[in-house]
């Protein structure tokens, strides 16, 4: 598995596959059995209510969490589980549901992180600074101000990013991720505490990212209105098993989804 | 107005990024190069080289040293002291060993061996993190002193345990020993921490600067974006080493000529000091290192001036006054301004740039 196999990969089919993914912490189980897989080029969105194992859905597929059992197919490859730094090796890229940024370092400074991977030169060659570096360096920098220009970050190049508010930390956290050009993008709750109008800076940020730039998009949201309305396919959780996929337009009259999300009756 | 950056346009990335990107900064840094290398070798004196000006230039080098691994990297360290020791030694084992050696290329050494001591002693820290590892490299500087005291092979079997610095010339003028004048010894050290810190610099604004940066901040992001733990931090430790190393290489060899181990390298003299300098100086600045190392340096300078000369204090007494003062400032930097020297220096700025007219 690699970024080359990755990219091979024609648009429709499918990137990564869970197979029977569980993960349990001690007695507690926070995934069971759940399987679903997502294709290149679309928005995908799982949803679920609160403590439904979303996130934890996310932190598998990116390496953060060993599974318990199941396996997962990336890019054509069996694998049990996923390291971060390969994860971001093989291009993918993803933003925090209560944003981790650099908070020390300046959003340009946070953007260039993005492009660490990338970077070829050895330390040495940095401590001289000489020839290529210099180089590499402005290299990259050209395209973080692209970055920059895309999500309208302009204004805050030099400002550090812990003394942002919250909806533009949010921005410059994708613009890391962007910034790494990834393959695959995993979002987890982009427009958590954002306003409408930022919600909607949101969403086309993430459309565009997806049309332009042809990338794979898995994102975890609350909003059921931007769910429905950006997403292609939807995979439910509830209480770490999935209880529904397919087309927003079925996942909407999903009984056992409205059930999940508005409790059954008695009667 | 003085410090005014209307109307100084950047064309391209290159200049965006350069080291002093305003004009003013450049002035200033020229014309403080030009006194440093072409006014005050001439008019110095023993005096201001070895109370002050050598020993700024060489707890320069180590508060760099330790900016890197604490300032930008985020992983404290007390043992500052013990590192220093690894480069003094191993420049006295090599100047034994090899005597016709060139001293530049002793002291070069010496750091890289104290580079690779401390990637040991670094290794702790992928598991260990801020106060704990803080003892864990407390730990190293108790364990390398003794090391230095208990093996009789480090200081080549002398009865007294002392080590003392051989003559040693770059370019037939001495800067090593007891004879060497004071402008080659300022000299000497002047182009190796000039050289280091430009380095230093250069690390921080590139690549490994923002690994470092990122781990500090918040390492699980870090590795989200596809930076490796053990070997950024590690890497800090192994270049932060280094620049103690040499600059525990310059205080035997250049500063001191003869030490003893204990003494010379004791927590209270060396690590605590030194940390002190980042602190007040700024944490993650390169500016911190020589303003914390400048005050860390002359405030004693000046206390016992202050109350010796002017007061007429006993020099017992005013080394007691001084103690107690040194404590109570420290105190009252943590506690007004925590971001140090530097910070201060950046309001400074933001002031003078609107002086006289702030509107």
């Amino acid at each position: 598995m690699s970024l080359e196999d990755l990219k091979k990969i024609p648009f429709g089919k499918t990137v990564i596959e869970l197979k029977n993914i569980s993960l349990a912490f001690g007695g507690v189980k926070a995934l069971t059995d759940v399987s679903f897989d997502v294709k290149k080029g679309e928005v995908f969105a799982i949803i679920g209510p609160n403590g439904a194992g979303k996130s934890s859905m996310l932190n598998v597929i990116n390496g953060f969490y060993k599974p318990t059992s199941g396996a997962i197919n990336f890019a054509g490859t069996d694998r049990n589980e996923m390291e971060p730094e390969l994860a971001a090796k093989s291009g993918i890229a993803r933003t925090f549901q209560n944003i981790a940024l650099f908070k020390g370092m300046s959003t340009l400074d946070n953007l260039m992180t993005g492009r660490l991977l990338k970077q070829k030169q050895n330390f040495l060659m940095q401590a001289l600074y000489f020839g290529p570096v210099a180089k590499e360096e402005e290299e990259h920098r050209e395209r973080v101000e692209r970055v920059i220009d895309f999500l309208d970050l302009q204004s805050i190049r030099r400002t550090p990013v812990g003394s942002l508010p919250y909806g533009l930390q949010k921005r410059v956290e994708l613009g890391r991720a962007l910034a790494m050009e990834p393959e695959i993008l995993l979002l987890d709750e982009p427009m958590a505490g954002m306003n409408v109008e930022e919600k909607q800076d949101m969403s086309r940020f993430v459309l565009t990212v997806n049309n332009e730039l042809k990338t794979t998009i898995v994102l975890i949201e609350h909003d059921m209105g931007v769910v429905m309305d950006i997403s292609d396919r939807i995979v439910v959780l509830d209480y770490g098993k999935k209880i529904g996929s397919g087309l927003p337009k079925e996942i909407r009259s999903n009984k056992a989804v409205i059930d999940a999300y508005l409790g059954v009756s008695d009667d | 107005m003085i410090y005014k950056e209307t109307g100084q346009y950047k064309s391209s990335y290159k200049s965006d990024h350069a080291i002093f990107p305003l004009l003013q900064d450049k002035i200033a840094f020229s014309t403080l190069m030009f006194i440093a290398f072409l006014i005050i070798p001439f008019v110095i004196n023993s005096y201001w080289e070895k109370a002050i000006l050598v020993p700024f230039l060489i707890f320069s080098l180590a508060a760099i040293g330790l900016n890197i691994l604490t300032g930008y990297c985020g992983q404290v360290s007390l043992g500052t002291g013990g590192f220093m020791a690894v480069g003094a030694f191993s420049t006295y084992k090599i100047m034994t060993y090899f005597p016709d050696m060139n001293i530049m290329i002793i002291i070069l050494i010496s750091g890289l061996i104290t580079a690779a001591v401390g990637i040991i002693f670094g290794l702790p820290s992928l598991r260990i993190k801020g106060f704990y590892l803080a003892v864990a490299t407390l730990a190293s500087q108790f364990f390398l002193v003794w090391l230095f005291n208990k093996v009789p092979w480090f200081y080549n079997y002398s009865d007294t345990g002392q080590i003392t610095v051989s003559e040693r010339t770059m370019f037939g003028i001495p800067v090593t020993g007891a004879e060497a004048p004071s402008y080659a010894t300022y000299l000497f050290c002047l182009v190796l921490v000039v050289t280091l810190s430009f380095a230093a610099k250069n690390l921080i604004r590139s690549k490994m600067g923002r690994s470092w940066m990122a781990i500090r901040d918040m390492d699980i992001a870090a590795e989200i974006i596809g930076v490796p733990p053990l070997k950024t931090k590690l890497s800090a430790f192994a270049i932060s080493s280094f620049y103690i190393g040499v600059a525990g290489a310059l205080y035997f060899a250049v500063f001191l000529g003869a030490i003893e181990v204990t003494e010379s390298f004791d927590i209270m003299t060396i690590s605590f000091p030194v940390l002190f300098m980042i602190i007040i100086g700024g944490l993650g600045s390169m500016l911190g290192s020589f303003l914390g190392a400048a005050f860390v340096v002359t405030l004693p300078i000046g206390l016992k001036f202050l109350m010796v000369d002017m007061v007429g204090l006993s020099a017992v007494t005013a080394k007691h006054f001084e103690i107690t003062i040194w404590g109570l400032l420290m105190i009252v930097f943590l506690i007004v301004e925590p971001h140090g020297l530097a910070r201060l220096w950046s309001i400074a700025k933001e002031k003078l740039r609107r002086w006289p007219f702030p509107y």
